[in-house]
């Protein structure tokens, strides 16, 4: 009898995994328990196991290939057996779960080793219990499925930022049906139910979560194509190792779409303030407001953080080499956000003229497409008009942004003296998908070593 | 384990008890010099004397009432009844005095009395006479009410009701009086209110009692060749429900038909059927599905009877239903 190999749920909030290395050749006599593969999981690297015992005949899956949980990874069976039959099927779980009633009830109850079709006991035992099935036959090929039951159109093609399952209906399941789909993090909009009326059931349920068809990594979240055209070669894309993802999936399912937490810091601008005074005695070309050396300050900070240089791309982290800062600029119409290109690479002193020069073209609406899109990273300033701190929304796809707040005199105290301080609060706001507390953090550090020390942006 | 009948096991619970406290007496139309319509008290009156077996004209209330007032002065009365059809012409002693009396003195008469005879239909005795009256008498505070299905319930519930110092109402089955089973000897004692899983499965559960336990067993039977575990839970008194065994049964199997030989509306089924939403609601695949006797009353023709009553059939295809399986 052929023991098909499949990606077990390792952890339980597994939903896919990496085959990180084949232990075992095609051809390989194996025992049950034997170690098969490396998987790696959202949390860790862990061993796939036999369920079977015979030789290895087929391996489906390559190393490094990503597999829901479900998929058939390899065939175990007698050296004389056909599985053309198990082989043939599709590699990838991706299928609805088609079921013909009544069939392959082994099938539909991948946590059973057994012929039976009793179910386990307990939901905890289901999930604990391994998704390695013992084939009894060549299933039937599944009829075409129906129609799916009644599901209005989810979120039209315009709001696509809105995550599916928030909007439509609930499609009508069984209470034990709704109970499984929670715990197991299967969603039932993506279900097409078996019982009258297209109800879902349990089999249903289990059927999906065998199959992988929980929700994916990127469930919910709106891919965000980027709104300009980089080379390659300005940009670094990062592969999505299985905790980032599990930590972009449960983020998303925890604040919506763009998960983001906030750092505030307040940076002391007495240097700053005197940089201005002694530029602005060189005369008008060199003038520079508060807000341009907070540009100069995150241009050069971004390049020495390429971590959160970095824009959400639903499927990867993409890192830029390259550093385009956008500034908020209030207009009459709303806002936009014209971006000062190699921001990193500049003066203060072009970078200044570049601001005031964008902010003036915005306000006369003059903007072309080219000078607002393409952001990095964004910074939005209401210190001018008195605002002392305050929280930015980020601009997807980009994964953070500065909100600067006014310049103010405040009493500190230095060296156990009360001394009067020029300073100023700033707010990151960061896409925790990308950017974690400490990341955000060193990269805060790094503004408030260039900002409260100014010399080190022109030199 | 001994091998007996239902009625043997009821002998022997109705001997012991005799025997082992002397203020319980038996009394009822033709329970002495003929041994009992159905036997059941067959032997006992040579063996306890016309003092504790006594027969009774066909005067169902009076018999009653005399049960009720010897209860309130110290005796333990058993009160057989030929049938529970006829027991409706005393049911006033039973609901309005028996059921009231320890609430309404205030607890100065407490009501150690058993009701007791063959309840539901048995073959072709047509409408007035194949009628199952749990539902009606469960229905009323102050009554135990004890249906049980095999020859070792009939004997243990029988010793416990005679032992309980309230009104229980004990409903037998005329068809199930030749059923056999093993009877443990001596003191075995079922607990009032404590159902039993009479099969173990995990696939759907089955709650029935008293007769349906038969039906429950066949139809567990029937779909274990087709590869379905059923569970069959036995209520074995219908009040108190055991909730609990009900309970942990369903939240296994997910699924739950209810089986009963009376009709539908404010049946026994009803009541079960609304614990489980109640104590089950998120471990639920399916609607429960109830099979119980055709809204009517019952026919006497033999094929009509048949097509009335709840049997094996309606219940495999009622399992089917709650398993998507139809």
């Amino acid at each position: 009898m052929a023991t098909k190999v499949v990606m077990e749920a390792l952890s339980p909030t597994m939903e896919e995994g990496r085959l990180v290395k084949w232990l075992k050749n095609e051809g390989d006599a194996v025992k049950t328990g034997d170690i098969l593969a490396e998987v790696e999981t959202d949390k860790a690297v862990m061993e796939l196991v036999a369920r079977g015992d015979g030789i290895v005949r087929k391996r489906l899956a390559s190393e490094g290939d990503a597999s829901p949980v479900g998929t058939l990874l390899a065939v175990i069976a007698a050296a004389d057996e056909n599985i053309d039959a198990l082989v043939a099927g599709p590699p990838k779980a991706e299928a609805p779960p088609a079921e013909a009633p009544g069939a392959a009830p082994a099938a539909s109850e991948p946590s059973s080793a057994e012929p039976s079709p009793a179910p386990p006991a307990s939901a905890e035992e289901q999930a604990a219990a391994p998704a390695q099935e013992t084939a009894q036959a060549p299933t039937p090929p599944p009829p075409s499925p129906p129609a799916p039951p009644a599901s209005p159109a989810r979120g039209s093609p315009s709001s696509p930022a809105l995550s599916p399952h928030r909007s439509a209906p609930h499609p009508r399941s069984s209470p034990l049906a709704r109970r499984m789909a929670s715990e197991r993090g299967v969603e039932l909009a993506r279900l097409r139910g078996s019982g009258p009326g297209g109800r879902i059931v349990k089999k249903d349920v289990e059927s999906a979560a065998a199959a992988g068809t929980a929700r994916p990594g990127t469930a919910g979240t709106a891919v965000v194509a980027p709104r300009f055209i980089s080379r390659e070669g300005d940009y670094q894309d990062i592969p999505l190792t299985q905790i980032r993802k599990t930590i972009a999936r449960r983020l998303v399912e925890s604040i919506g779409p763009v998960p983001t937490f906030y750092l505030t810091t307040e940076l002391d601008a007495g240097q700053a303030a005197e940089m201005r005074a002694q530029l602005k005695e060189l005369g008008d070309d060199y003038k520079a407001s508060f807000n341009d050396i907070v540009l100069k300050s995150v241009a050069s900070a971004l390049s020495d953080h390429p971590e959160v240089n970095a824009h959400w791309m639903g499927d990867h982290i993409r890192h830029f080499n390259r550093v385009h800062v956008a500034m908020a600029v209030a207009v009459q119409e709303g806002l936009i956000t014209p971006v000062i290109f190699d921001a990193d690479r500049k003066t203060l002193v072009e970078i200044s003229a570049e601001a005031r020069q964008l902010a003036e073209k915005a306000r006369q609406r003059k903007l072309t497409p080219e000078q607002y899109t393409g952001g990095t990273f964004s910074v939005s300033n209401l210190g001018m008009l008195g605002i002392e701190e305050f929280t930015a929304i980020i601009n997807p796809p980009e994964a953070g942004i500065l909100a600067v707040g006014a310049v103010e005199a405040k009493p500190m105290v230095v060296d156990g003296e009360i001394v009067v301080r020029q300073r100023m609060r700033v707010t990151m706001s960061c896409d925790h998908r990308v950017i974690d507390g400490a990341t955000g953090a060193k990269f805060l550090q790094t503004v408030r070593r260039y900002f409260e020390n100014p010399l080190l942006l022109v030199i | 384990m001994p091998v007996l009948t239902y009625r043997e096991a009821l002998t022997q619970a109705l001997r012991e008890e005799l025997t082992r406290d002397e203020r319980v007496f038996l009394m009822g139309e033709e329970v002495a010099q003929y041994n009992g319509a159905y036997k059941v008290s067959k032997g006992l009156l040579d063996e306890f004397g016309p003092m504790r077996i006594v027969d009774t004209p066909i005067t169902e209330l009076g018999f009653a009432g005399m049960g009720v007032g010897s209860a309130m002065v110290g005796l333990r009365p058993i009160i057989e009844f030929m049938t529970w059809n006829f027991a409706l012409l005393a049911i006033d002693q039973v609901v309005n005095a028996a059921a009231k009396m320890l609430y309404m003195s205030g607890g100065q008469f407490p009501m150690p009395m058993v009701f007791r005879g063959p309840n539901g239909s048995a073959l072709q005795l047509s409408a007035q006479h194949s009628q199952a009256w749990e539902s009606w008498l469960a229905h009323i505070p102050g009554l135990k009410v004890c249906t049980p299905g095999t020859p070792a319930d009939a004997k243990g519930l029988l010793k416990s009701a005679i032992r309980d110092d309230n009104p229980v109402v004990f409903l037998e089955g005329e068809m199930l009086y030749n059923t056999k089973g093993e009877v443990p000897d001596g003191e075995h004692i079922v607990p009032i209110g404590k159902a039993e899983v009479k099969r173990e499965g995990g696939d759907c559960t089955i709650v029935a009692h008293g007769k349906m336990i038969l039906v429950a067993m066949q139809t567990a039977d029937a779909l274990d060749k087709e590869g379905i575990a059923v569970e069959v839970v036995d209520l074995r008194t219908i009040r108190p429900m055991d909730i609990e065994t009900i309970s942990v049964s369903v939240q296994k199997t997910n699924r739950a038909v209810v089986l009963e030989e009376g009709w539908e509306i404010c049946g026994v089924g009803a009541q079960v059927v609304d614990f489980i939403q109640r104590e089950c609601f998120d471990d639920l695949d399916a609607p429960v599905v109830r099979v119980h006797q055709a809204d009517v009353p019952m026919p006497y023709a033999k094929n009509l009877e048949r097509a009335a009553k709840p049997d094996a059939a309606k219940a495999i295809a009622a399992v089917k239903k709650v398993m998507y399986l139809d």
